[in-house]
């Protein structure tokens, strides 16, 4: 693969931040490819934020190197950087109208007054606002604010355009709008995003590849199938989504499949990890609409009775939360296909069966 | 619920009225009347008996006179625009040397920002008249301040030009001077409330957007601390214009501001007529500007 070869377009080598003793972001490394919407996910305090504002340039690198299109960015001030940020807060000028708050960019550009124009009448039309330019920013709406703050960063044709939050200060209604709006003003202008944000949701459905981050460290890079599919660790397995995870060891292999002791559900069978030994303590993990819920025993490699102690009914699913014999809750959903009353509906204090495929069983040994 | 009950008793018997009527009052009382009286006064006619001014009888009913003398006498115009001028050049040293320091203010670490906050105020913890005597002391000129000043002048400029001491007593420079010194926290105090409210994520925003910091200085925090400026600029030339105690102190008697030429009609003269008009010229002087402020108010009050 040739494209492997080339330089990746940011390329983030061993950065480290440290706050008097505290230290922030430790030791990351990540690329980004041209064109991609790459998230940084996690809570408070993981330093998401703290890795996006030295890549704006508000902060120092206490160790590492970033490179943007090959070029080394030490010492490169935020007004000389070709990054440009949307800030959570949206950090529009109050003094100044829709108008010259995008063309604010341009202002120390040595391009024709014109061309200025051009371009401020061009981001105006690419987030829809050219009816509001003569506006401040006290009298249009959040969401319209988010779209100046966006045209404003993409006015000066950023190489990384910086997203912190884009869509927190949005109601949940908005920022689902929002989002797919974000996607296609990013395929329009092939600018690339790197989004900081706490919330999964938001993150994968953005995002081409997430970067889940705790504690200042990256605990996993990947698209978002591989991220809520194939955690590589308990931290990133219950930060994405919901799971029941149960302590296990390995008991043995049989066939391409990896034998658990699993003391709350016996023996369980699951898609091989390579590298795991005999005896070695693990983490079985399983997300709730991987179970399904019979009344029968059903014909499964793994199976487990209960008895229905909560439900939760949404319409199109319902939340089950069942106790194993062992005591233990385990989490279930299921999808309600049938209209009405569903003889084969598990209802309150049913006996039920809880079956699962190996392969969608997850093993984690971190 | 919660609200009727906590505001129950303000509502209730009237108590609201007198708590918001009571400032006026008090306004109308010690404010409004004798300014009344004093714009009566100034229409009235110097007489030689006690109180020295009386209206109709031997005497017109209305007298313009003082009006009259006022736009026409260049003491008094003179006396005006030695005001003006003086209370001007106050106001925009005051700007200037204030204006940094309330920015550093915003900008210290916290922990520095009450310590320093207090700096500015402590000067009036100290008797107003003993800090003018104490500039005296250092102008006149006999004093080290002086006489380093003076070897300073006399090493840097040609023989010809050297003095035996720098003149700062008695002249506008010096009520400048004091007048800046005694006014500066009336400046730094509204400027350091309106920096401190500025969002600093607008910096970085223009900072990212291509600006060097000069630029976001001008661009972004000078225009939102225009308020600011406008308020400590009317607290420093209000009272400067009017003032009286530096004037006579530190100041040159042969243009005298127009403070001690109110304070000479009425006591030196005895014209109080004279006097009252002199004043309420000062205050239509004064009262133009701070309309224009309110104006001003209003206009960008909606922008916050």
């Amino acid at each position: 693969m040739p494209a492997a070869q080339a330089e990746p377009f940011l390329r983030i080598e061993g950065v480290s931040k440290k706050f008097g003793s505290f230290t922030a972001v430790s030791d990351v490394s990540l690329t980004v490819e041209k064109g991609e919407i790459f998230a940084l996910l996690g809570g408070s305090g993981c330093g998401k934020t703290t890795l996006l504002r030295m890549l704006a340039g508000f902060e120092d690198l206490s160790a590492g190197r970033i490179f943007l299109d090959g070029k080394d960015m030490a010492g490169v001030p935020p007004w000389l950087r070709p990054v440009h940020m949307m800030f959570q807060s949206y950090a529009l000028f109050p003094h100044m109208t829709v108008e010259t708050n995008i063309a604010y960019g341009l202002k120390h550009e040595p391009i024709s007054k014109a061309a200025k124009q051009d371009r401020v009448r061009e981001m105006l039309d690419l987030v829809q606002l050219t009816q509001f330019a003569a506006r401040k920013p006290h009298q249009i709406s959040g969401g319209q604010r988010q779209r100046v703050a966006l045209a404003r960063a993409l006015a000066r044709q950023p190489k990384l355009l910086l997203l912190d939050e884009p869509l927190a200060a949005l109601d949940k209604k908005l920022r689902e709008h929002t989002q797919f709006e974000l996607m296609s003003i990013q395929q329009r202008t092939g600018v690339t995003f790197m989004v900081v944000t706490h919330d999964q949701e938001e993150a994968m459905t953005l995002a081409d590849r997430i970067a889940v981050m705790d504690k200042g460290q990256v605990k996993q890079v990947g698209t978002p199938t591989d991220i809520y599919e194939f955690p590589n660790s308990r931290f990133v397995a219950g930060f994405i989504g919901s799971i029941t995870s149960f302590e296990a060891s390995v008991k043995g292999r049989d066939g391409d499949h990896l034998v658990l002791d699993v003391p709350a559900l016996g023996a369980v069978q699951a898609r091989d990890v390579p590298g795991l030994v005999e005896g070695q303590a693990v983490t079985l993990a399983l997300r709730p609409e991987k179970l399904r819920i019979t009344k029968n025993r059903p014909d499964a490699t793994n199976v487990v009775e209960g008895q229905v102690k909560d439900l939760a009914y949404f319409g199109k699913d319902s939340l089950y939360r069942i106790t194993l014999p062992s005591g233990e809750l385990v989490q279930a959903h299921a999808v309600n296909a049938n209209r009405g009353e569903d003889a084969a509906r598990a209802d309150w204090d049913d006996r039920v069966f809880l079956s699962f495929d190996p392969a969608s069983a997850i093993v984690l040994a971190e | 619920m919660s609200k009727a009950y906590k505001t129950g008793w303000f509502d209730r018997k009237g108590w609201s009225d007198i708590i918001i009527g009571l400032p006026y009052v008090w306004l109308v009382a010690l404010f409004l009347l004798p300014f009344l009286i004093v714009v009566a006064m100034s229409v009235a006619t110097k007489t030689p008996t006690a109180p020295p001014f009386s209206f109709g009888g031997d005497y017109p009913l209305l007298n313009w006179e003082g009006y009259e003398r006022v736009f026409s006498d260049g003491l008094y115009l003179r006396a005006f625009l030695t005001s003006v001028v003086n209370a001007a050049a106050a106001m925009l040293l005051c700007l200037i040397v204030g204006y940094p320091m309330a920015l550093g203010l915003v900008r210290v670490a916290p922990a520095w920002r009450n310590i320093l906050l207090m700096l500015v105020i402590l000067p009036f913890w100290t008797s107003f008249l003993l800090r003018v005597y104490a500039w005296m002391g250092l102008m006149g000129k006999n004093s080290w301040f002086n006489k380093l000043l003076t070897d300073w002048w006399n090493f840097v400029v040609p023989v010809d030009w050297a003095v035996n001491s720098i003149p700062m007593m008695h002249t506008n420079f010096a009520v400048v001077l004091v007048m800046v010194y005694t006014y500066l926290p009336f400046m730094i105090l509204p400027l350091y409330a309106s920096l401190e409210r500025l969002d600093t994520t607008l910096d970085e925003a223009a900072l990212d957007l291509g600006s060097r910091p000069h630029q976001v200085f001008f661009d972004i925090t000078l225009p939102q601390s225009v308020p600011g400026i406008i308020a400590g600029g009317m607290l420093v030339f209000i009272p400067a214009a009017g003032e009286l105690v530096i004037p006579t102190l530190v100041g040159n008697s042969a243009s005298p501001m127009i403070g001690r030429v109110i304070s000479d009609e009425f006591n030196q003269a005895r014209d109080w007529p004279m006097a009252s008009a002199v004043a309420v010229a000062l205050l239509v002087l004064m009262v133009v500007p701070t309309m224009l402020y309110s104006h001003f108010q209003a206009k960008s009050g909606g922008a916050k």
